[in-house]
Formats: C-alpha cells, structure tokens, sequence
C-alpha cells in the first residue's frame, strides 16, 4: 500500500514541476515569448497526454485502493466483452436468431467490474467533460468580452441553472428532473440576456454583459425565493449541496446525455478558434477585417452556453475553473486562441480530475468541488501571477 | 478608379445628418487627405467605405462594386484598415497580430498555413519592421504600434488603405516614418485615403485633399487649391498661415498665436523665428 502511495505522489507532481519549472526560466531570463513557446514545444505536446494519464490514474486511485494494471485490463477487457455482447444482441435482433459471439474471461470479481465502470469511469469521465467544458468557454467568452476576468457565468448561466435546479428540488426531487430544469434554465437565462441586448438595437458587447448582471441577479432573487419557500429540513440542504457542486452521483446514463452537447459545443469552439483572436481585438477592428461579428458572436454564444449549461446540470455550480484554467494556459502557450483553446480544454479536465480525486478520498465523507475548486485555485492562481508577468497587468 | 464615393449621406438617429451629399474618388496609387475638425464625420465616412455603417443615400463603390452588396470579407480583400490606435487586451505578437490581417483569405472554419505566414512576413519586410516580429503588440510603443497595424492591413493585400489619422499620439520623427511609408506605399500602386489633422501632411504625400465641415464638403481637388488660409479658417475658425519654408522644402501651415503673448514662446529677437517664413502665392507641390 505504502509503494502505491509513493507512486501515485509522483504521478501526481510531476506535470505541475514540468509548467513551474519552464514559467521559473521564462520570468527568469526574460526570453522573448516566440523563444519561450519553441522550448515549450516538446513540452506543450505533452501537455495533452497529461488528462490520459490522470484517466488511468483516477481509475485506480481512490479510498477504494485498485492495482494499476488489473484495472487496465479491467477497462480493456471489460469494454471489448461490452461491445461483443451489444454485438452479439444486436446480431441476434437483426438474424432473428440467438448469436453468441465468444467473449474474454473475467479473472476479476463483481465489485471490481462495479468499482470501475459503475462508479468511476462515469464520475472520471464527468470530471473531464465538466473541468475540459467550463475552461473551453471561460477562454471563449475571455476572448469575446476582451476581458481576462471574465468567466462562462458572465450570460448568467449559472444564475439560470441555478434557479432551475431548485426549481426542479422543489417541484420533484428526480435527478433527471432537476437536470432538464437545470439545463433549461440555463439556456433561457442566456436567451434573455441577449434578448435584452437586441432590445436595445444593439448586439455590443458591453450591453451583453450589462444585460449578464441583469439576468444574473433577477435569477439570483428568484434562486433566493426558492430557498426561501424550501423546506429547511428537506429540500433546502439539497438545494444548498446541488449548488456547491458534486460529481458523487453522476451516472452513465447522464454521461450519455450530455456528453454529446458538450462535445459538439467544444467542437464548434474549437473549429472557429483563430477567429476568436480576431473578435478579442473589438468589434470594429473585427469587421475591417472581414469578420462577420454577430454571426460569430452568435455562434460563440450558443456553443458555450449549450457546454456550460450540459457541464453545470450534471455537476452544479462549479466556479473558479472556466476563470483560472484560462490564465494558466495562456501562461503556457501565449495568448494565441489557436493553441489556447485545445490547452484550456486538456488543462481543465485535468485540473477538475484531480479536484475530484481529491474530493472524494480527502475525507470519509465527500468535500464538495465548488469548495475545493476555490481553495486549490485561488492560491494556486496566486502564485502564478507572481512567477510571471501577465500581458494585462503591467 | 478604386474607390468611388457618390452622394453619400448618414445619419445616426434618422434625423440629424452626420454629413451629407459627399462625392469623393481615389485612382490606384493616388493619396487623398481628408481634413477637418473633431467630430465632422470624417471616421463615420471612413466607417461607411467599409460597409461598417450603412448609408442612407448614395453609393460606395470599390473597384466597380457597390460595398452594400458585398460580403464583409470581399470588402476586407479589397480596403485594408488602420484604426487610430489599437489598446490590446491579450499580448499578441506582432506576427501573430499581422497575420489576422490574412482573415480574409482564409475560409471561417480553417487557420492561418504556411502560405499566410509568408504573405505576413512579406508585409513586414515590405515597411522594414522585421525586428519587431516577435515583439508582443501591448508592449510596443505608439510609433511600433502603428507601423504593425499598417503591415497587417498590407497582409490583407488590399487596393485601398484607409488610416484614420496615422500621425496623431506620434513623436515627429514617428510622424515622417510613416509618413515616408504611406509615400512608398502609394508609389507601388495602393490608393490611400487618409483623415488628418495636420493639413500639412496633405502637403507631405497627398496628390489631393478634401475637407469636411458641416456635414459636406466644402473642399475637394488638388492639394494646394484646396488648402488655403480661407478654407483653412472656415474648417478650423482659426487663422492659419500657409508658409513655404525653404530649408525644410515644403509648405507648412502654422496656426496664428492665439495667446496674450505672456507665455515663453514669444522671441525677442522676433527676426529669427521668421526669418525662414516667406509668405508664397502658389505653394510648391
């Protein structure tokens, strides 16, 4: 057990040592940024092996300790004799006969097979779509509203997801209900903001954020009346735990339910990425230079508002990662969205997988991520900015 | 004739007029200064010509076709643009920087290739900033600022430039850098049209100036018929003095001392600071 734990500390420091370190030559030699990002090369490749590598890593690790290679062959073998048995039922259906198609033996026992692929692989696999989601809009909505500071809760939907979960508590209590409500309102708080932009002939991006803090507080009084209204020994905890974020009971079926939004969101992000730099230089420099700005805005919006909304109705409200993420990537590779997107997309999953991992084995009972994102982050976000001069603070 | 402005009018709230009836046309490599006092409308014209801004009568046209039916990144192949300052928020190299200037020649869904970068790096060395390449844009000076902005308007290859006053926030030897390149530019066949505040930078470059005042044109044609004290007078309401200085072999405008004249500028020896202004009937070109 005690080998286990060595290892596991290792793989567990070692890529924060590689970024420290190379963000430590950078500040100290004050090399040109073309310079830092040719050494950074090797290392930015592998950069996007880091979430693969917390993948097997979270499998395993846990209170519920698991040997590294019998939980590999777990997932590989366990998911070929899951597709060879989908196949076989398939086969069946279509020939109108039984088909069996021969299957792997299962040397592992029952809890094992449970432990990874019915309470690990969906919360891992949650980890990186909500972490990898959040940092992917956060970079996008910094580069449209021009301001590092800004984070996919800007369009209020957080406020809206918010508000329709403890709408969903109160009127139901299902998970799935209070998922749909969640994502719903999320969505319908973004509509309403932009609404309220076209209200006043005006798509600017100044009164879009104007109208976020509008939208954001009105389902902020209403997220209050529902508590208000709640029954405090019931359905008031509940609306308290939902809003500090959990991945504890995501399952596979919700896995399945909005791992499709989140990935054609990032997808369409990370399609429109080079133009992102053209919209974070201001509208009128954008349209000289041919850009269709409302169009783009548009599309923006909607792809991260369908990732934010997907990621936050499974997992609640998660701040700090769509803000911090960000930073640290463009701390890595400049502030080019070209390679800043798929970074802050491969940085956030990782950064939320380990926020998790940390959150359920830390202590008995769960610590809630929406906590240990701001206690890791904040400090964490600290100290970068006093190991190197960010562009924006002079 | 590449750019072709006929009876243009705008207006912001549908009532006051920003300006109205404007008549303008740029032949390739010819440079036209546009004059006039803050807030005229010089840069809603500019704004118009770029299909930013709608007009509400009138015509733009470039190279034969109306901007109105145009899509905004056929217009960007054609008019290149540089705004009068640029604050960046992320720190962009100039490279990077220039190279968004390539936007309009690459299709919405696709990046920059090894082709654009070439196209970039032809822009810089096209007005010797080279060593600026790797320099982040938030960290440049006004003057490296606004020579990176015109080598990404180069990079989108266009038949017209437009500066919305390129001189101004410069120190004076930035002024004629620019000026020199705006000069070499237009020698090598691009129309530009420039809004200015200093008439005598129309002098410097321009074959001709305009001036808008009140919403039209009051001027419009060669440069030294158009800038003369009269009009001078009535574009700014100050007095100018139209000089032709021999040691420095071109024409200045020098504002009148408005001052009570307590002020250290006033010399004693008053013969010395005129001695080189010689009042001229036809200013030399």
């Amino acid at each position: 057990m005690s080998h286990r734990k060595e290892t596991n500390m290792k793989t567990g420091r070692e890529p924060g040592d590689v970024a420290v370190g190379l963000l430590q030559s950078v500040s100290r030699e004050g090399v040109s940024i073309r310079e830092s990002v040719l050494r950074f090369i090797p290392a930015g490749k592998a950069i996007y092996l880091l979430p693969v590598a917390l993948f097997f890593f979270s499998l395993f690790f846990g209170r519920y300790m698991m040997d590294p290679v019998e939980t590999f062959r777990i997932l590989v073998i366990g998911s070929a004799n899951a597709l060879l048995d989908s196949a076989s039922s398939l086969l069946s259906t279509l020939s109108g006969h039984l088909v069996v198609l021969p299957s792997f033996e299962q040397t592992w026992g029952v809890s094992e097979q449970t432990v990874v692929f019915r309470i690990r692989l969906p919360r891992v696999i949650a980890a990186m779509l909500v972490g990898g989601g959040l940092s992917l809009a956060g970079a996008s909505f910094q580069g449209l509203f021009r301001n590092p500071l800004v984070s996919p809760d800007i369009l209020g939907v957080a406020a809206g997801a918010g508000f329709g979960a403890a709408l969903g508590i109160l009127v139901s209590g299902n998970p799935w209900v209070i998922q749909v409500s969640a994502f719903a309102f999320g969505i319908v708080a973004v509509a309403v903001t932009y609404g309220i932009g076209r209200v006043y002939h005006n798509s600017s991006t100044l009164i879009l954020v104007l109208a976020g803090i509008i939208v954001g507080s009105l389902f902020s009084a209403l997220l209050s009346l529902a508590k208000y209204v709640a029954d405090p020994y019931d359905t008031l905890p509940a609306i308290i735990f939902w809003l500090m974020g959990s991945l504890s009971s995501v399952s596979n079926t919700d896995i399945i339910a909005v791992a499709p939004p989140i990935l054609l969101g990032s997808i369409c992000l990370y399609l429109i990425r080079w133009r992102i730099n053209l919209l974070s230089l201001g509208e009128e420099e954008a349209q000289a230079l041919g850009l269709d700005t409302k169009r783009m805005t548009v599309v923006l919006v909607i792809s991260s508002t369908i990732v934010t909304a997907s990621a936050v109705c499974i997992s609640g409200i998660i701040g700090w990662v769509g803000l911090v993420v960000p930073h640290i990537g463009r701390m890595l590779v400049g502030p080019d969205f070209r390679n800043l997107i798929p970074v802050s997309a491969v940085l956030g999953a990782s950064f939320l997988l380990v926020v998790d991992d940390i959150a359920r084995t830390l202590t008995a009972t769960e610590i809630p991520l929406g906590i240990l994102t701001a206690l890791i982050g904040a400090p964490f976000f600290a100290y970068l900015l006093t190991r190197k001069k960010v562009g924006w603070i002079s | 004739m590449i750019l072709n402005v006929k009876c243009a009018s705008f207006s912001y709230d549908g009532i006051t007029k920003q300006f109205e009836d404007i008549s303008l046309s740029l032949r390739q490599g010819e440079i036209l200064s546009l004059l006039g006092r803050n807030g005229t409308g010089k840069s809603t014209l500019i704004k118009c010509i770029l299909n930013i801004l709608t007009l509400q009568k009138g015509d733009v046209e470039i190279g034969g076709r109306r901007v109105s039916e145009m899509r905004p990144n056929e217009v960007a192949r054609e008019v290149g643009y540089v705004p009068q300052g640029h604050r960046s928020v992320f720190p962009f190299t100039a490279l990077d920087f220039v190279l968004m200037g390539r936007a309009p020649h690459i299709s919405t869904f696709s990046v920059p290739k090894e082709e654009d970068c070439e196209k970039a790096e032809e822009a810089f060395e096209r007005i010797g900033i080279s060593h600026l390449r790797e320099k982040p844009v938030s960290e440049m000076s006004g003057g490296e600022s606004q020579m990176v902005m015109i080598a990404r308007a180069l990079a989108q290859e266009p038949s017209l430039l437009i500066l919305d006053e390129p001189t101004s926030h410069l120190d004076i030897g930035n002024q004629m850098k620019v000026i020199a390149t705006i000069d070499r530019l237009a020698a090598d066949g691009i129309a530009i049209l420039m809004c200015t505040h200093f008439p005598d930078h129309a002098f410097l470059v321009s074959h001709s100036a305009a001036i808008l005042q009140g919403g039209r044109l009051i001027a419009n044609g060669p440069a030294e018929d158009v800038i003369t004290k009269e009009n001078l007078r009535e574009a700014y309401g100050v007095d100018i003095c139209v000089h032709y200085i021999e040691e420095a072999g071109r024409t200045v405008c020098v504002p009148m001392n408005p001052c009570s004249g307590r002020g250290g500028g006033r010399f004693t020896d008053r013969g010395t600071a005129v001695c080189c202004l010689r009042p001229v009937e036809r200013p030399v070109p």
